[in-house]
Parts: structure tokens; sequence; C-alpha cells
């Protein structure tokens, strides 16, 4: 079964993550009053991505940007093999170091900003994320995701705060105003890519890979704060998920993009009041 | 349709435009005209770019822009000259300061004449530069083979 899990998510999850991406874009658009592109355009990006010339800075972009990919691969197949969801999301932080390193391999004074601008975004999301492992550990008593799956009361009703706490932190990690301080989706941006300045190609296209591996990530960590025992949690799993990534284009289309000091106060005090608190409580009723 | 015409991405650079053109290249984008249906975005970053958009004429000062943002362009890539200006040098070819068109400093592949060039007549502008863009693909793959 775990095995299964593993080899869908390897398989699917980029066609997923981009599938998603297109249908984001599409209702974007309709937001904006405007027609909008084909669902399937993540897919043309991605080919036409691939097709083109390899222009590189250096050699060692590309091998950065493999290693972005592989080390998301990797936490993605342990959330999705049922074990440890605190190694897990220490190896999503590894993964996200290696884009850093990347962007700051090169000379562009953009990509350097977006690489300092993705660590303070890093800075703050990462409490939070810390928390959450933490939050799964006292409501089921272990951090081994199978166990998790299996408790007899979704975990959302321990913490109902850090779930709305990890939606504020997703909206960082999807990249979406007013969180778009590194690198945005959209043209509006303010360091011509930021992180991605000097990628081109090939080198994109790992890192929009990635990214797709990244987004069927992170829904995958909203599914486990509804998943139970009972096999009707699954789908509602999937329709809250859903439900929180329209939430999340909704605010993405009705907020401007925030300064670093309001994004790292403002996530710190969200982590503070609703993962902190819920914390608090959880320690002392369980 | 082919693989580059499905999802050109734009860089804008104005040359020495009065901003007529800018504001109907930025019109273009806008609900009613919509670009992005093509799967047109208009990205800032030559890396990225498929389409080169070009408005005003080139003066000695830009010249060495427009020549390093057409060389950190991948391949294939085509140029758009959008305006009367950026085509031959407009009402201001006889100034001192003026080059002429952009085809004076880089190789242009589709000239969008007026002032200001219409929204219409640039998105069939672009349109056009995306066939130019499928044969360049197209040329650059058999290069590829006969090597």
């Amino acid at each position: 079964m775990r095995i299964v899990f593993v080899i869908c998510y390897l398989i699917l999850a980029p066609f997923l993550g981009a599938l998603l991406d297109g249908v984001e874009r599409c209702i974007s658009a309709r937001m904006q009053g405007r027609r909008g592109p084909s669902v399937l355009q993540p897919f043309y990006d991605l080919r036409k991505l691939f097709s083109k010339q390899m222009i590189a800075v250096n050699n060692v972009q590309l091998f950065l940007n493999l290693s972005y990919l592989i080390f998301l691969v990797i936490a993605g197949c342990m959330l999705f093999s049922g074990t440890d969801i605190l190694m897990c999301l220490f190896i999503l932080s590894l993964a996200d170091m290696f884009l850093v390193i990347a962007a700051s391999s090169d000379s562009s004074p953009y990509a350097n900003m977006g690489a300092g601008r993705e660590m303070i975004q890093m800075m703050a999301y990462e409490p939070l994320t810390l928390i959450i492992a933490v939050g799964f550990y006292l409501s089921s008593g272990s951090f081994q995701v199978a166990d998790i799956i299996q408790m007899s009361v979704s975990p959302v009703v321990f913490m109902p705060g850090m779930l709305i706490g990890f939606m504020f932190t997703a909206a960082i990690k999807f990249r979406k105003s007013p969180f778009d301080l590194s690198t945005s989706h959209h043209a509006h941006q303010e360091m011509v890519k930021g992180l991605t300045t000097e990628m081109s190609g090939t080198t994109l296209g790992i890192m929009n890979i990635a990214e797709y591996y990244e987004m069927i990530l992170i829904l995958g960590i909203f599914c486990l704060f509804i998943i139970n025992k009972n096999w009707w949690s699954w789908p509602l799993a999937i329709v809250v998920c859903l439900f929180i990534l329209f939430l999340e284009i909704l605010w993405d289309n009705a907020t401007a993009r925030l300064k670093w000091q309001h994004l790292l106060y403002g996530s710190w005090l969200v982590t503070l009041l609703a993962g902190g608190l819920n914390l608090l409580i959880l320690m002392l009723i369980k | 349709m082919g693989v580059m015409s499905k999802s050109p991405w734009l860089l804008h650079y104005d040359a020495s435009s009065c901003n007529g053109c800018d504001i109907e290249v930025l019109d273009c984008l806008t609900p009613k005209y919509d670009v992005e249906r093509f799967g047109i975005i208009n990205t800032g970053d030559p890396f990225q770019a498929d389409i080169l958009l070009i408005t005003g004429g080139v003066n000695s000062q830009t010249e060495p822009v427009v020549k390093q943002l057409y060389s950190q362009m991948p391949d294939p890539k085509v140029v758009v000259a959008v305006g009367i200006c950026a085509c031959t040098g407009g009402v201001f070819k006889e100034c001192y300061n003026i080059k002429g068109g952009i085809d004076t400093v880089i190789p242009v592949d589709v000239y969008v004449p007026g002032c200001a060039a219409r929204p219409e007549s640039i998105i069939d502008g672009v349109i056009q530069a995306l066939n130019i863009l499928d044969e360049k693909r197209a040329a650059l793959k058999s290069k590829a083979r006969e090597k």
C-alpha cells in the first residue's frame, strides 16, 4: 500500500501540480474579468522550457536545482509512504536551502536579493511548520504519518489554530501575493524575476517541476489534518484541500505585496497566536 | 501551433519611446484584450523571454542595452518592433541622437506600424511573430540534426 502511494506521488504529482496550476491561472483570470490561458498552459510552458537553448551562467546552478527537485521528491515520498513527518519537514527545508544556494550562485543582484528574501520567507514559516509537527505528535502520540491517519477523530479537532496558521504559511510556500517576495508567478515583479532571474530553459523547467511536487506535498499535509480512520475522511480531505487552494487564489488576487518586515512579524504573530496558543491548550488537555 | 507558439513569453523594452506605444503594449494585458489567453506572459527577464518587443527608435544610450538584452535571450527568439519609431525612427529619424529603427542594431522579424500602434495590431504582430518562432525552432532542430 505504501509503495503504491509513493509510486503514485512520484509519477502523478508533477502532472497533478501542473494541472492545478493551470486551473489556478484560469480562476485567477476569471477573477480579474479575463478569459485566461488554457488549463493545459503549464504543460505547454514546460514543453517549451525544455526545448529552449541552454544558456547557463554557471554549471553548478543546474546541479543545485536538480538537488532541490530531488530533496523535495524525497520529502514528499516520506510523507506519502507514511513515515516520520518531522523528518519530512526537515528535508523540505533542506530542499529550499538548495534553491537559495542555486539563486546565490550567479552574479545577478536581482537573483541574490531574491535568495535573501527567500531566506527571510523561510524564517517566517519555519517556526509554525515545526509547531505543526509537534501538534501532530501531541494529538496522535506519534510522529509517524501512518499512525496519524489511524486516529479515531481528525487531527484538526485538536489543532484548528494550527490549520489556520498553516494556511497562512502555505501562501508563502505557494508564492502567493501578499507573500511573493522572492519571486512571483505574475509579471508584476519588482526585482525582475527575483530568485529565478538567471534561470532559463531547462533550469527553470526543473524548478517548476519541483514546485509542483512541493505543491502536492503541502496539499498532502493539509489532508493530514482531516484524514482519520474512517474512509469518508479521504474524499472530505480532498474537498477541503481544493477549498483551501481556492481561498489562497482569492487571497492572491485581493492583496498587494507586503514588505519583508510585515511578512516576518505578521507570520510570527500568527505563529504565536494560532500555533502557540493551540499548542499550549493541546499540552494542557493531552 | 507548435511547441514555441503555445507558450511565448514577452520581454518589453522601451528604447526611446514617448510612452505612447508602451501604454498600448500594457493595454494588451488588460481584460479587454487579454493576451494571456494565448499563453503569453509579460516577463521582465530576458533569460526567460522568447519575444523581444521594442518600442521607440534606438539612440546611442539605449543601443548597448538593446544589444545586451538580445544577446541574453536563449534561441529561438524573435524581435517585434512596435510603433513607427521602432520601425524606422519615425518623426525623430533626423534627430542627431537617434540611430533610426531597431533594425539598425539587431535583426527585426516583425514590424508593427502606428503612432501609437493599436493594441489590436500589436497582438496581430505578436501572433505573426509566433509563426516565425516556430519556423526558427524547426530550422534550429534541422541544423542540430545535420551536426
